[in-house]
């Protein structure tokens, strides 16, 4: 439905070349929704607005429902652009408008007859719940509210594709929960495909069915939000994971806990989540699990648990246990000597 | 009678005049000025680099143009300019000999004063409606010049009371006014009456214009 390929932004200052975006390949099928993740200044806006030719890339190609718009006319473009809603950090609102108009002027503008845009502001109003809020002003709404009439707007054109440039960022954690639950909403009720970026991990966690990291324009790391939380591979996708769940103890936490021998992760995810495997282990074999921290995350399409332990007894029981637990489906991974 | 009938009698149908003539002068130079005024400040915020029209060329003509009329005080600029007033209204004196230098004063003012009230006007918004596909014609009218509108009151009041100020020089080609007024009778003539009484008028008509420009601008306004 939405799919980039080797885009590349390059932009000109102080006649430097930054490139922004460096060979992105994303591809999001219809119904999906996926999440770049990046730190500020990795390129994830240009990349986004990259999407609906915003910004207009220096290389690669877009295509939206198959069709590539990467080289359509000025005209053409507006046409493919009233199917791709978009929605912003800023809201980016008429403050001189009421709710009512700020989704209705879009809608005259692009030529819809009088009764089809009631008809249309009415019912996307109900959707995101502002039906009593239609005469007000955005300067007397709360940010979450504002997002609400953005993303209505957003909606009251029909479109095939959500683009979310980093939706929630300027909101607090309850509103934010509550935006996501309505793009969850949206996406389920409308079958609204959706691109989305941010750098907040936990709205990856609740949305994102697919995963982007993104660094210094590249994606360095992708896979499902699941074998993301599983398995990181880069570092940056590790840090991400340990802003919203502790899966390391830094080395002088485990000195101070006066800890010797092996501490270990263990990560479970789907059935092994259920299984009481570590009960298991000081059973079969001559150990005696500590568990250190534990915590657990809910995704969208599952679960995942980390528990970090030091496991007692000789290291032929050690390992015989570990690998036990390997064959239970628990990932497991040393700790000790990392940070 | 006492000195105040006295001085109504002889000098209320005189005033009267005069306002009427600034009223006459501030009303037709404005009424050009705005459209000349807005467009400019329109053409030179599009053709600004990175704007729908970015046109390097066009920018800095405009730019030049603006910046050179600015720089001519209007006395000056109202003889400097009597060649070309006499092209375009056939005179150089009277009510209409004033008004083509008024215009040319006053348009390059507004010019300004819309750009940067344009320019303020939020460009995730203008963003967003391009993201929408709406067409940039349509932008410019229905969202950037309506976000601006109450900055633009606010310019086009502060520019209506300078035009105003003036008004007081086209005295010089004998176009009368309140200005005009003061500095004969009550500056050469020692009229002393009259100075105070068009300084008066000249206070109130400008606290009138200024109140009116706030309220509706405050009015437009939403946030």
């Amino acid at each position: 439905m939405i799919k980039l390929e080797h885009v590349t932004k390059k932009f000109e200052v102080n006649k430097k070349t930054i490139t922004a975006v460096n060979d992105v390949n994303i591809d999001v099928k219809k119904g999906e929704i996926h999440g770049v993740i990046g730190y500020s200044g990795a390129g994830k806006s240009t990349l986004i607005r990259c999407v609906n030719l915003l910004e207009k890339p220096t290389e690669g190609d877009i295509y939206i429902n198959n069709q590539k718009i990467t080289d359509l006319s000025p005209n053409n473009l507006r046409t493919v652009r009233t199917k791709i809603g978009m929605i912003f950090q800023g809201f980016n609102l008429l403050k001189t408008a009421t709710v009512y108009d700020n989704i209705a002027l879009p809608l005259k503008l692009l030529g819809f007859d009088k009764k089809e845009v009631k008809k249309r502001v009415e019912k996307y109003l109900k959707i995101v719940n502002l039906e009593d809020k239609a005469n007000n002003y955005p300067a007397q709404l709360s940010g979450g509210q504002k997002q609400r009439v953005a993303i209505a707007r957003a909606l009251s054109q029909e479109p095939e594709v959500l683009l979310s440039d980093e939706a929630t960022s300027a909101l607090d954690p309850e509103t934010t929960e509550s935006i996501l639950d309505l793009l969850l909403k949206i996406n389920k009720e409308f079958g609204i495909t959706i691109l989305l970026i941010t750098h907040e991990m936990n709205v990856i966690q609740k949305v994102c069915d697919y995963v982007y990291v993104l660094e210094s324009g590249q994606i360095v790391e992708q896979g499902s939000t699941i074998d993301l939380f599983t398995s990181p591979q880069q570092p940056t996708t590790k840090k991400f994971l340990s802003t919203i769940s502790q899966r390391n103890l830094s080395n002088s936490l485990i000195e101070q806990l006066n800890v010797t021998g092996s501490v270990t992760r263990l990560t479970f995810v789907g059935e092994s989540t259920g299984k009481p495997a570590l009960a298991e282990v000081s059973k079969l074999f001559n150990v005696t699990p500590n568990i250190l921290t534990a915590n657990i995350i809910e995704l969208k399409n599952g679960v995942v648990g980390n528990i970090v332990i030091h496991l007692n007894g000789n290291s032929q029981d050690v390992n015989k246990a570990l690998q036990y637990l390997e064959e239970q489906g628990v990932h497991t991974e040393q700790l000790r000597g990392e940070n | 009678m006492n000195r105040y009938e006295r001085f109504v009698d002889q000098w209320l149908p005189i005033i009267w005049k005069a306002v009427l003539e600034t009223f006459q002068m501030v009303g037709i130079s404005l009424l050009f000025a705005v459209v000349i005024g807005i467009a400019l400040g329109i053409l030179v915020v599009l053709t600004r680099p990175g704007q729908a029209l970015a046109n390097k060329f066009v920018y800095q003509i405009i730019n030049l143009i603006i910046n050179i009329v600015r720089s001519v005080p209007f006395i000056i600029l109202l003889f400097f300019i009597l060649p070309f007033t006499k092209a375009i209204v056939d005179t150089t004196i009277g009510v209409r000999g004033a008004i083509v230098p008024l215009v040319v004063y006053t348009a390059p003012y507004i010019a300004r004063l819309i750009e940067s009230a344009l320019l303020e006007v939020d460009a995730g918004v203008v963003e967003a409606y391009t993201a929408m596909g709406v067409k940039t014609r349509k932008i410019i009218w229905n969202v950037i010049l309506r976000e601006a509108r109450p900055s633009i009151i606010l310019g086009l009041t502060i520019a209506t009371v300078s035009l105003i100020g003036a008004t007081a020089m086209a005295g010089m080609v004998g176009a009368g006014g309140l200005g005009d007024l003061a500095y004969r009778f009550g500056y050469l003539r020692y009229e002393v009456d009259v100075m105070y009484a068009t300084v008066f008028l000249l206070i109130v008509i400008v606290q009138i214009i200024q109140s009116f420009g706030n309220r509706l601008a405050a009015k437009l306004k939403k946030d």
